[in-house]
């Protein structure tokens, strides 16, 4: 007769089989019994949250430095709802994340009880995939299950809804097989006739440009170092979205900068002008593309993506390879090795004038600032701060807003895995949780969460779990005193009535990093800002950096309004050329 | 000028719609129609009928029929998510004007009249396969197998015969022929 398990007891045998390390939760009345058994499940270790959504984004912070799938444990009712947010993160930036939930006892569902609500409904729209559990001898299937589907293909969150009585009663443990095939859905789905083409676009191509997205650094490692050896063999500029940047280097030279609304003024003329356009694992989302109907107009489009409902989404492409880049990019490489040896010089003399136009775009120097002596210009801190960090291998999270804009603008990612930031949902105070995952799965790497204090103020309360698990993380934070997006907004569009973007009352974040036992430092010039940094640099234990930065600053370059990419609006000695009016404010 | 300070693009160019009958079949399992009309929902697609029920008690298998309308862009999105989600097998679209495929819907109608105006019912309904499942004195209840459009007609033209009631079904679509949808 084979041992037979409680429900809570085969959550862990799973999350052992799943080689789970970690999990970030906070526990209540319809997990207990999970809860119970974590003592005897020594390779699982809980970190105790202080608000479920501080477990979820600890738990995508996890999963997007270490590309595994970041585990949450949380209860029914609210327990649940708090962590919808996170889900919904999670979904738009393809995060795999596994939720397990409590549920009220199968006999109470459907009667409004305690704690009760009704959590797959709610988070369908929000995951891949959702179970209730409503068998025990289900339960060790469903949860292997769950881990598949958040882990392949295009990746996301999933959740499990696992009532209390199911937790006690006792089932039969069945371990983990790995199937080949899920569900009949196979992800690879291109032929080399396919790669065919694509070598011969580049063949032809006097204009091309890369345009590669966060797909690449879900592809893993591996899918980062053919794209920079395909880059490097084609000579070909490349840019990125805001969750694609580190899979190529920054600082080389055949790196345009980050594209969009807030992107270099070189990659977003050069994605206009361009006669070929190669999207490898990004998704022409609208912060990218601006005015669709002048998106690109003159390129041939080719779309590298796993996943087949992203193709033709926005922008019709000419060219649709379905596929995980790891695999695609292996085969365009083999076969632009094999087809020709000299390729890629001649072909580099075909785009010189290509590059000449780009250097030229360059030269506008679009993320020049007008500096200061007497303020700390924010970009001038995300600056010092990148020179100061640079040689450590470090890893940056962000909130929502212009700092992270500036983050993405002026700090320099070489390496994939290092950059974690809410971009789809846009979600505010998604960066101080997420810091708490990425410092669990990296104890002795150094992790930033650059932050507004606006965004930081909404999680705040993880600093508790920051300092209870010495996890020494450095709230960076860029305090202008306003929603400093939202106050741009209204003084480009809305005839500078800054409504409601500016917080009367902010707490004194030193004193409320002392509170929370953790170190509070504060810059208030730039004349003390490097040691300031260095200073928080040598502090072992969690920091809150307090920056005191120009309040009126605002992020450029900047896409305005129903203007396609050629038409950018620069920095402030631009500005009063080409100022926003009428028709012109549809798009920001 | 309302929307002008939206922090989105405004609306592109109207495309032409086609109207489709989308055919998915899924695992019967709980929520597996909750998935499949909240994706229409939930991405602002159109249902204009539904038709569901399991065909494979074995396996578990459901078809479920919808008819939809939309830009040929959204047709294709509405078949690629559909294919994403985990219950669903396989998901066929068919064109309305497609002459291989039969398309069928079914209405039960109502009469309350006298006897004349009872069989001036029936014989208006002569082309549509009418079979009586119920008759009084002064009612009875029809039902016909048809196109949407005839069911449409029918039910605004059959008003003057006593038509009281009438209750249909979404849509049911079959390929012609001996091949199957795989």
């Amino acid at each position: 007769m084979p041992k037979l398990y409680s429900g809570a007891e085969i959550v862990f045998k799973c999350l052992e089989d799943q080689n789970v390390s970690h999990i970030f939760g906070y526990p209540g009345g319809a997990v207990l019994p999970i809860y119970d058994e974590l003592k005897n499940f020594n390779s699982v270790k809980h970190i105790l949250v202080r608000h479920e959504q501080g477990a979820g984004h600890a738990a995508e912070g996890y999963a997007r430095s270490t590309g595994k799938p970041g585990v949450l444990l949380v209860t029914s009712g609210p327990g649940a709802t708090n962590a919808v947010t996170a889900l919904t993160d999670a979904y738009m930036d393809s995060v795999p994340l596994v939720c397990i939930t409590g549920q009220v006892p199968t006999h109470l569902i459907g009667t409004d009880a305690f704690q009760e609500c009704d959590t797959t409904g709610i988070t369908r729209p929000c995951t891949k995939h959702n179970w209730l559990v409503k068998d025990v001898n289900d339960l060790a299937e469903v949860m292997h299950k769950a881990f598949e589907v958040a882990t392949t293909g295009r990746p996301g969150p999933v959740l499990v809804d696992i009532p209390k009585d199911i937790q006690f009663q006792k089932a039969k443990y069945k371990s983990y097989k790995n199937k080949k095939k899920f569900n009949g859905k196979s992800h690879d789905n291109y032929s080399q006739k396919n790669i065919d083409e694509l070598i011969n676009l580049i063949r032809k191509a006097k204009k091309p440009i890369f345009y590669t997205g966060g797909g690449v650094i879900n592809s893993g490692t591996k899918a980062s170092e053919l794209l920079r050896e395909l880059v490097y063999a084609t000579g070909f500029p490349i840019t990125s979205t805001l969750q694609g940047l580190g899979c190529f280097p920054a600082d080389d030279n055949q790196f345009l900068g980050m594209l969009g609304m807030h992107g270099t003024y070189e990659a977003n003329n050069a994605m206009y002008s361009c006669d070929l356009m190669i999207n490898v694992g990004a998704r022409f989302d609208d912060r990218i593309t601006g005015k669709i109907d002048e998106f690109s107009p003159k390129s041939k489009k080719v779309h590298i993506d796993i996943d087949p409902s992203s193709i033709n989404k926005n922008v019709k492409v000419d060219l649709a390879i379905v596929g995980d880049i790891k695999s695609v990019l292996t085969s365009t490489l083999k076969t632009f090795k094999k087809s020709k040896n000299n390729f890629s010089k001649s072909n580099k003399h075909q785009i010189s004038n290509w590059w000449e136009q780009i250097q030229k775009w360059r030269s506008k120097r679009s993320l020049d600032y007008i500096g200061s002596e007497e303020t700390i210009k924010p970009q001038y801190a995300i600056e010092r701060l990148y020179e100061l960090t640079k040689d450590k291998d470090t890893y940056i999270t962000t909130e929502v807003g212009q700092h992270q804009m500036w983050a993405a603008q002026h700090y320099k990612f070489n390496k994939p895995n290092r950059w974690m930031t809410s971009g789809g949902l846009g979600t505010m105070g998604y960066g101080l949780p997420a810091a708490v995952g990425v410092q669990i799965a990296h104890p002795k790497k150094l992790v930033i969460d650059i932050a507004g204090e606006a965004s930081v103020l909404m999680t705040m309360q993880e600093m508790s779990t920051a300092v209870q698990y010495n996890l020494p993380i450095k709230i960076f934070i860029l305090n202008n005193e306003y929603m400093g997006m939202v106050r741009q907004w209204q003084e480009l569009l809305h005839d500078k009535n800054y409504s409601e973007s500016y917080t009367a009352a902010l707490p004194d974040f030193v004193k409320m990093a002392e509170a929370y036992g953790c170190v509070g430092i504060r810059a208030k010039t730039p004349e003390e800002l490097d040691d300031k940094i260095i200073e928080m640099l040598n502090t072992d234990r969690p920091v809150i950096f307090d920056c005191l930065v120009d309040k009126q600053e605002n992020c450029f370059p900047m896409i305005p309004s129903g203007k396609p990419h050629n038409q950018m609006l620069l920095g402030p000695k631009d500005q009063k050329e080409k100022k926003i009016t009428g028709k012109g404010r549809t798009l920001v | 000028m309302a929307n002008s300070k939206s922090a989105y693009s405004s609306a592109g160019k109207k495309q032409k719609l086609d109207t489709h009958i989308i055919v998915v079949w899924v695992d019967n399992e709980a929520g597996v129609l909750a998935r499949v009309v909240g994706l229409f929902s939930g991405r602002g697609y159109n249902i204009e009928s539904l038709a569901v029920a399991e065909v494979d008690q074995k396996q578990n298998i459901s078809r479920i029929t919808i008819v939809t309308t939309g830009t040929p862009q959204v047709v294709d999105q509405i078949k690629l998510q559909l294919k994403k989600l985990v219950p669903v097998h396989k998901v066929a679209d068919f064109k309305r004007e497609d002459k291989n495929v039969i398309f069928k819907e079914m209405a039960l109608f109502k009469f309350v009249a006298n006897n004349g105006k009872l069989n001036k019912a029936f014989e208006a309904c002569k082309n549509f396969n009418p079979v009586i499942l119920d008759k009084t004195n002064k009612s009875n209840v029809i039902q016909i197998t048809a196109l949407r459009r005839e069911i449409d007609s029918m039910s605004k033209n059959l008003k003057k015969f006593g038509l009281v009631s009438v209750s249909r079904t979404g849509a049911v679509a079959m390929t012609r022929g001996s091949e199957i949808f795989k």
